[in-house]
């Protein structure tokens, strides 16, 4: 197996890529939620510096609309709003240590094993290396989705999905330089509404049921109603 | 090579000799140790002349016996493979019987039937060297038998106490089932072979389902001698009740011929390589090895812990073949060769040092009288070149330089590192992953070593009879030695043993090393200089030179050093019981590797005292495989009881209705 | 091999032999510079091992012949793992031996000897030490092995001067995901292998945070300075490494006189920046319990794995 020189730009985009795979991880065991948070702003971050440089390799113009878009959004707006979510619900001293933390990572790490393996057949584009790319998206929603598996406080669920829209969107960005730009505007504003939504909701559940526990949220059938 | 045929014979001969020569015991308790220890060993050296011919002349040599059924023969034959597991045999055997006669002679005033111990030892070895001349399945099977049965009466040696037993019972009831598991794989290979003879079945054509049947039994039945996780159990207790002679060879040398069973039967006479099959070796050798050793650092009793070592190791073992079968299907044939080489130079050196290590708890157990570590401590003052032996066998199992324990696992991870060469990305990963496993195994040993001599032989000791240690006989300690000097040889001069190996690698894979040893005899490289090179002479040179400088600066004349308090923090002196004790020891990897056993710690505060703290460490596999199986054989068995009704004639319809079934069926 | 080269060697060896209690000293300098004091003099380590050297030695009643030969072996295997590191050049005779497994198991084969020799004096904080010294080095070996293989995969080879070779060869590639994981994941090691803070603190004398002090806190007299100068030695070892396998640039590969010099002044130069990176880290950070050490070094075992799969997905074309 023959290494090709890559150029700087390349390496650059596989090693900010490879990045944000190791703060999807850091998200998954971070058990500090304001941590957590930090983590996710930085994993926005690396997202939009890499479709930066798609941008610049491929020079598809829209995309440095979407880079800037994605910045202010999930690197800045969202994590910001987040933040004073949690400091309202006056969890921002919460910490919630990961149950088996063993097992969870190395389902996290079968899972990157598994995207990469899934990925292997698809027909190279004309970037070569981005096919590589697309693995470690697939692997970052995979993640995402785990740890709204594995975690139970609500914020923290809610991070794993908005990690999962990350993925999704550098997998659009990798695999065929990005999508058009109406639908990453719509999807953008989705989120956001997303956001404003949840925030709304956590307050209803905590009233309701005094804890923002998902595992609590099983006693809401018709069973008993009293938490 | 007709000649290292004879000498096998002779060996064999020899061993039962040696077994006839012990009815004499029970007349005269003095010729075990002086007339049929002596025959024994000289048993081994026999067999271990007989593989160095074997492995030196290279080729094949067949004779077929006189015994046997009429129309089935017993064959024999001798080739590179078997060369070298007769080496392995016979070396352990040589250091067994040398070590022999200074230990059986606490047993002649016993009440234990002596005549029981020297026959039964040289019907083990007869078994074990039939094993491995063995040509066709019958003579295989009954030399198993021979074997195993001759274990089990030794196990069950010191029979006064249930625990020894409950243990030899267990040990029967699983050698039983993995020999019915290797009697099925021969009967699907003597299928297709059309015979019972290895030279039909080596030549049988089997389908890829047929293959991983065969390839499925045989790894079952020889893996559950191996002592492979969870097939286990029967290890750690079987282990420690037999004598400690015996428990060197079993641990040393039964456990290698479950290896030579499984190389024989899976490389030979099947002949293929699935990538799937060398995953699953290399992922069951990978966890047995993680697990024998993390049991081994909870174990308080010395040889329960060696026991639970030897798991580790056969497991580091069934990791190189699964390398060697995983590299021999994707067309790399030079690296599965590697993993081989690595996987058989793991054999004996897991033969010599385990034995050391036997033999020398053996010796422990003489001079004190004592298995607990709890109670020994300071016995490197009373027991120093026990202690000297011990030590090597510890560091040798560590997998240090310049012992031999380091050679093989460097050549494990440099076949494991090659798999860069391999076309699958999953698998490109999970080597090296497996590769990791190997070396948190290799550490967590080295700190399990470091509990068993430090508290063992360091220290202050823990109990009176440990601090009255009495001196250990000379017979004891040349044998010891002799196991510790070849520990070292193949250390430093791996490229001679590698050289002999190369002919096994050939018969075997089809393939030979060349350029393991081209760089002379000072350069181990496996695959080329360039990728990686072991000069084992240079280094063990180096360390002793530095050594040696640095003693006679700094030792010599008169700088002594002067004897003093050890430091106690201005309180009392330090007594026996404020050292660390092995429970103490191992507590930091318990408390992290916790969840992989069944642990029960109890502190109970007691009204007059201190408070009562009891720990007791549980092997999981008890309650996840054995209980469970137990459990469906014993509803199964219930089952079958109500065929049982008592009345004659019911038994003989029963009777009536086989026989015709069988009538119409031959029709 | 011709004379020169081995007395290049030699001449490495000895250098090693030399630098490694300026660079203990360099970190301690800055640490007390980062806390607002003045500090020990730089060459301070140097007259400690002379006046050690100069003292007489004691052993307890209760050690044996074990106790008085370990800081000779341990000293020597450290030394001579140290040696084969490329210092100033690739091109010695010396290069041959070095494997990075023989390296991890020459230390290895120190460690072995200083836990036992701990053991040996019988009491408590020998065997805490030792106890202790195994738990966190069984943890740290994977993640080290790890690390190294993700090396090897990309440069085929185990041989350290292979490595630095390819290194110098293909140099535009600095920035590869794998590389800058097994760097992370071996600065985590080094951090637990040299005993530094967070992992343990190598300038106390409290028991209950003592791991290495503990193991040599019997020792007196030249037995002690040979513990300490092999501790420093070790430093040395996993700075050059660090230094000269992930930022090769400068070192010779050669033996001229004129690369050999650049070697020497890029190595000195190397390693004074990663001991301030030390000595900042050693501010900064807190000493954690030991069991939270664990998680540090899955962390390095989580980086070393992460670095693997970097490798495999990203890195290998088809």
């Amino acid at each position: 197996m023959s290494l090709d020189p890559v150029p700087l730009l390349q390496q650059l985009m596989l090693v900010l890529a490879a990045a944000a795979l190791f703060t999807s991880f850091v998200l998954l065991e971070q058990a500090r939620l304001v941590s957590a948070i930090h983590a996710f702003a930085w994993q926005g971050v690396l997202v939009a510096l890499v479709t930066l440089l798609v941008a610049i390799s491929g020079g598809y113009t829209h995309l440095f609309f979407s880079a800037t878009l994605t910045l202010c959004l999930k690197a800045l707006l969202i994590p910001w709003m987040l933040h004073r979510l949690v400091r309202r619900l006056e969890l921002d001293r919460h910490s919630e240590p990961l149950q088996r933390p063993a097992l969870v990572t190395m389902a996290a790490l079968a899972l990157v094993l598994f995207s990469y393996w899934l990925v292997l057949p698809i027909v190279q584009q004309e970037l070569m290396f981005t096919r590589n790319i697309v693995a470690v998206s697939l692997a970052i929603v995979l993640i995402g989705l785990l740890m709204m598996v594995a975690r139970q406080q609500a914020v923290a669920q809610v991070l794993g999905f908005m990690s999962m829209e990350n993925g999704l969107f550098l997998a659009a960005v990798s695999a065929t330089g990005g999508m058009p730009l109406i639908v990453e505007l719509g999807v953008a504003f989705d989120v956001l509404v997303a956001m404003v939504l949840f925030g709304v909701f956590f307050f209803q559940i905590r009233a309701s049921i005094d804890t923002l526990d998902v595992d609590r949220m099983n006693r809401l059938t018709e069973q008993g109603d009293e938490p | 090579m007709t000649a290292a045929l004879w000498s096998a014979g002779l060996a064999t001969g020899l061993a039962l000799l040696s077994s006839a020569l012990s009815l004499l015991t029970a007349r005269n308790p003095r010729s075990l140790r002086l007339l049929v220890m002596p025959v024994f060993g000289l048993a081994g050296l026999v067999a271990l002349c007989a593989g160095l011919l074997a492995l030196t002349q290279g080729g094949v040599a067949t004779a077929t016996l006189p015994l046997g059924l009429p129309w089935l023969p017993w064959r024999i034959r001798v080739d590179a493979l078997s060369g070298l597991f007769l080496s392995v045999i016979g070396v352990v055997s040589l250091a067994v019987g040398i070590y022999g006669p200074g230990y059986v002679r606490s047993f002649e005033r016993g009440r234990d039937s002596l005549p029981a111990l020297g026959g039964f030892t040289g019907l083990f070895l007869t078994g074990m060297l039939l094993v491995v001349l063995a040509d066709d399945a019958y003579l295989f099977m009954v030399a198993w038998e021979l074997m195993s049965l001759s274990s089990y009466f030794l196990v069950v040696f010191h029979h006064d106490s249930a625990a020894n037993r409950r243990a030899a019972f267990l040990y029967l009831l699983m050698a039983h089932i993995g020999g019915l598991a290797i009697l099925l794989g021969f009967g699907v290979l003597a299928s297709f072979g059309g015979d019972f003879t290895f030279t039909a079945m080596r030549s049988a054509e089997l389908s890829l389902p047929w293959a991983s049947v065969a390839f499925t039994l045989a790894f079952f039945g020889f893996g559950m001698k191996a002592g492979l996780v969870p097939l286990h159990a029967w290890l750690p207790e079987a282990h420690p009740a037999a004598p400690s002679h015996i428990s060197a060879l079993m641990s040393g040398v039964m456990l290698k011929v479950a290896v030579y069973g499984f190389i024989r039967v899976v490389f030979d006479l099947i002949g293929q390589s699935h990538w799937q099959w060398g995953v699953a070796v290399l992922a069951i050798g990978g966890v047995s090895a993680l697990m024998g050793v993390l049991y081994a650092l909870l174990q308080n009793d010395l040889k329960r812990l060696l026991a639970y070592s030897s798991v580790e190791n056969l497991g580091i073992i069934f990791m190189g073949l699964g390398l060697a079968i995983l590299f021999q299907a994707s067309g790399h044939g030079t690296l599965g060769a590697v993993a081989f080489v690595a996987a058989l130079y793991h054999t004996v050196n897991h033969a010599l040092f385990k034995g050391l290590l036997f033999l020398g708890a053996g010796a422990i157990l003489h001079s004190t009288n004592e298995r607990d570590l709890e109670r020994m401590g300071g016995l490197l003052r009373r027991m120093p070149w026990t202690g000297l032996f011990f030590l090597t066998g510890c560091i040798s199992i560590s997998a240090l330089p310049p012992f031999n324990g380091f050679v093989s696992e460097w050549l494990t991870f440099q076949a494991a590192l090659q798999a860069w060469q391999l076309d699958s990305g999953v698998l490109r990963s999970l080597v090296p992953v497996a590769a990791a496993m190997l070396a948190l195994t290799g550490a967590l040993a080295s700190a399990c070593f470091v509990k068993v001599f430090g508290v063992a032989f360091l220290g202050q000791a823990r109990s009176r009879h440990v601090r009255r240690a009495r001196p250990v006989p000379m017979s004891m300690r040349v044998g010891q030695g002799m196991l510790a000097v070849l520990c070292l040889l193949l250390g430093v001069l791996p490229t001679t043993f590698i050289g002999l190996l190369g002919g096994v690698t050939r018969q075997v894979l089809g393939q030979a090393l060349p350029q393991a040893t081209a760089h002379g005899w000072l350069w181990l490289t496996p695959i080329a200089p360039a990728t990686a090179s072991y000069g084992a002479p240079l280094v063990a040179l180096a360390l002793f030179t530095g050594l040696g400088i640095g003693l006679w600066v700094f030792g010599r004349g008169n700088r002594r050093v002067r004897r003093c308090d050890a430091w106690d923090c201005g309180f009392a002196p330090p007594a026996a019981d404020m050292q660390y004790t092995a429970t103490a020891f191992a507590q930091p990897i318990r408390r992290v590797f916790g969840l992989l056993f069944h642990i029960e710690e109890t502190v109970t505060p007691q009204e007059n005292g201190p408070p009562r703290y009891r720990l007791n460490v549980r092997d999981r596999a008890w309650g996840l495989f054995y209980l469970p199986v137990a459990r469906t054989v014993e509803r199964a068995a219930r089952q079958v009881v109500r065929l049982q009704s008592g009345n004659v004639r019911i038994y003989l319809g029963w009777s009536l209705a086989t026989l015709v079934l069988l009538l119409w069926i031959m029709a | 091999m011709n004379g020169t080269a081995w007395g290049l060697a030699l001449l490495q060896a000895l250098l090693y032999a030399a630098l490694a209690p300026l660079l203990a000293g360099w970190v301690r300098k800055l640490k007390a510079r980062l806390q607002n004091r003045r500090g020990a003099p730089l060459l301070q380590p140097y007259h400690n091992l002379y006046k050690l050297f100069s003292k007489e030695a004691r052993m307890a009643h209760t050690a044996s012949l074990l106790f008085r030969a370990a800081p000779y072996i341990v000293f020597v295997a450290v030394w001579l793992a140290a040696s084969s590191i490329p210092l100033l050049t690739t091109g010695l005779p010396t290069a041959a031996i070095a494997d990075v497994i023989v390296i991890a198991g020459l230390l290895a084969l120190s460690r072995f000897f200083l836990a036992l020799a701990a053991m040996d004096v019988g009491t408590a904080f020998g065997g805490m030490g030792a106890s202790r010294e195994m738990f966190v080095s069984a943890l740290a070996e994977p993640a080290m092995l790890m690390a190294v293989f993700t090396l090897a995969m990309t440069a085929h080879s185990t041989n350290l001067a292979s490595v630095v070779d390819y290194q110098l060869v293909t140099n535009q590639e600095v920035l590869r995901p794998s590389y800058l994981f097994a760097l992370a994941g071996l600065v985590l090691v080094a951090l637990a292998e040299t005993g530094r803070i967070p992992v343990d603190n190598p300038s106390t004398h409290l028991e209950l945070t003592m791991i290495h002090e503990a193991m040599i806190l019997e020792y007196s007299g030249r037995h002690l300075a040979l513990m300490e100068w092999s501790a420093q030695l070790k430093l040395m070892l996993y700075g050059t490494l660090l230094a000269n396998v992930f930022f090769p640039w400068g070192i010779a590969q050669g033996t001229g006189l004129l690369a050999l010099g650049q070697g020497l002044a890029s190595v000195v130069v190397k390693l004074a920046l990663l001991g301030a990176a030390l000595a900042v880290c050693e501010t900064v950070l807190a000493k954690m319990r030991l069991f939270r050490v664990p998680d540090f070094l899955n962390l390095a075992l989580l980086l070393a794995l992460l670095g693997l799969l970097s490798h495999v997905i990203l890195e290998v074309g088809i």
